[in-house]
């Protein structure tokens, strides 16, 4: 074991992987000597060479129809997309072509490919480099994404995505990178992807959250227990495909439930996520489910950043509606 | 206006041309090497090419076909270059290209399939090196691209060559790829078939770059313009492109100047944007004509070879028109199953509503 935090946890699960397997090449802008603009690649270069660690020139939809081309030819590729904003430049290579690679081809090709990209707010970063794009890879199908919030996950889930012989949107939460150290095995491990994790047990309201609102969510909880109110804190960890069995599981017990989400509230994973729950344990709810979102404004600069993100305070309060419905 | 002292100078460029409308070897020094039988097999495959067109777009007017795209005129292009390939070189075709992936291997039912929209019509063949064509205009230059740079990890001497037109030319994808070949001296090979034509809009409209070609200069690849009419200029362009590529001298984009006869897809109206002359004027440089005409010469072909290959065209076409409309149909639970490797539940409960 060893003390990592995310960010070493993902480079770590880059390294078990490109020791384990010739095919997996790590590729994008500056992830070569430098490791990164976030150093999540630093050092992989040099112990694996450029040939399987590399720079490309910029320009994102060229790095993910790269990726769509050698994964065709039986490589696993990790391509980075430096920042979140940056994959509307790629979109057509990560979620058209690469998404319905088997379906076009009947099952000949495939694209096991992780798309890597930092997202997520709070660090007063540039515009477009930290909006929560999920929604836009959950709407295609054929692509799975994931949202760790810890370093243990990362890794587990960076392995089990490198494996997956389907593309992989992988999200890493920018304020989770440095947040805080966990134990994490040296050797490569997996963390299975579409299981949820129940990161805090209660009996009276369930809160579903993925990435940073994970701990948003923890600390809301800690401050409701004060008030004798029991949360129960599902990390989703996977939001395609979704573990809807742990949430209905969850639901059965609290009957009340809210959903958490950086992301601007309209359309995106919150939505989905409480249509499936009223498809599945609808006879449960004693009150709808409700959202903790951003608002349905473009990501603000970094000026009121803190505002605009759900924080404690706001996912009590919707704990109190639900529990006053 | 004339120009800066210090501004970046491009001359026109010339295109390669073998042989001449009337059937005659121009530079016998830029022959391809190829035998009489060779000769023949490109005649037969232009001729059949030309007569499955036919037949694809009457096909598609009974409703037989779903989306195709007519090739008569890119004959010389799309057969000469596939002609050039080795069997194990990777093709990533555009919506236009089906007969080099056909040529290339892909059973012609199965282009049919893939008209017809059932997914089996992708589904190729283990030992045929090919993807389906794309229908995103420019897409493919990226599979291309990375289909080369696995070829140059792996340490193999093949090549990918990849197709677009004139329009597609413009798209950003395009330099994305010309640029990553360059920067990673990658063997693929970047064809243009300029056709004049992106739907409606005509080259002039589409770029004022001097020529396609030249747009290799920026990239740092090696850029040329093929008289596309001519098969014999096609193959010795696509060869030397290879040869360099499989010899890690890196990317080639060839612009191939050619024609299409008829209009972009089954729908549009030609003369609403082109003229009776300018049409005329390229049926001058049929390509199957000209290679006839030398052929011909030689005594390598005759009227008669022209019209076995036809009646031989036609019935291979019905016979696989036939196997493509017996194929089963796709079902949506199959559909669903093809989403990833292993269906999660929330798609296998999406089943029940197709039961
Ligand atoms: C990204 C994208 N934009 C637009 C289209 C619609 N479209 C299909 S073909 C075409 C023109 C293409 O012209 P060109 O590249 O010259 O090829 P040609 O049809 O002449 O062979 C357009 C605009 C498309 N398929 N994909």
């Amino acid at each position: 074991m060893a003390q990592m935090n995310m960010k070493e946890a993902i480079r770590d699960a880059m390294r078990v992987e490109l020791k384990n397997d010739p095919n997996v090449y790590i590729f994008g802008e500056d992830v070569g000597k430098v490791g990164g603009v976030f150093r999540a690649t630093e050092g992989l270069q040099g112990e694996f060479g450029e040939d399987r660690v590399f720079d490309t020139p910029l320009a994102e939809s060229a790095i993910a129809g790269m990726a769509v081309g050698m994964g065709l030819q039986g490589f696993r590729p990790v391509a980075e997309i430096q920042f979140v904003g940056f994959i509307y430049e790629a979109m057509d290579q990560m979620f058209i072509q690469a998404a319905r690679m088997r379906y076009r081809s009947g099952g000949r090709y495939n694209s096991p490919i992780v798309f890597r990209t930092p997202f997520g707010g709070g660090v007063k970063a540039a515009e477009l480099h930290t909006d929560s794009l999920e929604g836009l890879a959950l709407q295609t199908p054929g692509i799975k994404v994931i949202v760790p919030s810890n370093p243990y996950d990362a890794k587990g889930l960076l392995v089990a995505a490198i494996r997956d012989n389907d593309p992989v949107f992988f999200m890493e939460h920018l304020n989770l990178y440095h947040a805080f150290r966990q134990d994490v095995p040296e050797e490569a491990y997996t963390v299975e992807i579409g299981k949820a994790n129940v990161v805090r047990e209660g009996s009276d309201v369930t809160i579903i959250a993925y990435g940073l609102m994970v701990h948003t969510a923890v600390k809301a909880a800690e401050e409701l227990e004060k008030s004798g109110v029991k949360a129960e804190v599902i990390d989703l960890r996977t939001l395609l495909p979704l573990d809807i069995e742990t949430i209905v599981k969850s639901i059965q017990k609290t009957n009340r439930a809210i959903v958490v989400q950086e992301a601007q509230k309209t359309s995106g994973a919150a939505a989905e996520i409480i249509a499936q729950i009223n498809e599945h344990a609808i006879l449960h709810l004693e009150a709808p489910v409700l959202r903790v979102a951003g608002p349905d404004t473009v990501y603000p600069f970094a000026q009121i950043e803190d505002a605009w993100l759900p924080n404690p305070a706001r996912i009590i309060k919707a704990v109190n509606q639900v529990l006053n419905f | 206006m004339s120009k800066l002292p210090y501004e970046v100078q491009t001359e026109p460029v010339t295109p390669l041309s073998i042989l001449n409308p009337d059937g005659e070897i121009v530079d016998e020094a830029l022959m391809p090497e190829l035998s009489d039988e060779q000769l023949k097999e490109i005649m037969y495959r232009m001729v059949f090419t030309r007569t499955w067109d036919e037949r694809a777009v009457n096909l598609g007017r009974q409703g037989r076909l779903g989306f195709y795209a007519p090739v008569s005129g890119q004959e010389a292009s799309m057969i000469g270059s596939e002609y050039a390939l080795n069997k194990d070189d990777f093709i990533c075709p555009g919506y236009r290209d089906m007969p080099q992936i056909v040529w290339h291997g892909l059973p012609l039912y199965q282009a049919f399939l893939y008209s017809r929209g059932h997914q089996h019509g992708g589904q190729i063949p283990e030992d045929v090196h090919v993807l389906m064509p794309q229908i995103i205009i420019g897409a493919q230059i990226l599979h291309a691209t990375g289909v080369a740079m696995a070829f140059k990890k792996k340490g193999e001497k093949r090549v990918a060559i990849t197709y677009t037109g004139d329009g597609g030319s413009s798209e950003g994808d395009f330099y994305e790829g010309m640029n990553f070949a360059g920067a990673f001296k990658l063997p693929v090979i970047y064809v243009v078939q300029n056709n004049g034509y992106a739907i409606t809009t005509p080259y002039a409209k589409q770029t004022a770059a001097l020529s396609v070609a030249h747009k290799a200069v920026a990239a740092g690849i090696t850029g040329v313009q093929v008289d596309g009419m001519d098969v014999l200029a096609v193959i010795k362009a696509v060869r030397d492109a290879a040869e360099r590529g499989r010899n890690g001298e890196g990317a080639t984009l060839i612009e191939m100047l050619t024609y299409r006869f008829r209009p972009h897809s089954m729908a549009d109206d030609t003369t609403k944007y082109r003229t009776k002359d300018e049409e005329g004027e390229w049926s001058l440089k049929d390509p199957i004509t000209r290679f006839a005409k030398f052929l011909e010469k030689k005594g390598l072909w005759t009227d008669e070879d022209t019209a076995r290959v036809k009646e031989e065209a036609k019935a291979t076409v019905n016979e696989h028109i036939k196997k493509a409309e017996q194929t089963e149909k796709m079902t949506v639970n199959g559909l669903i199953d093809s989403m990833f490797e292993h269906t999660p539940a929330h798609l296998e409960a999406q089943k029940a509503d197709f039961q």
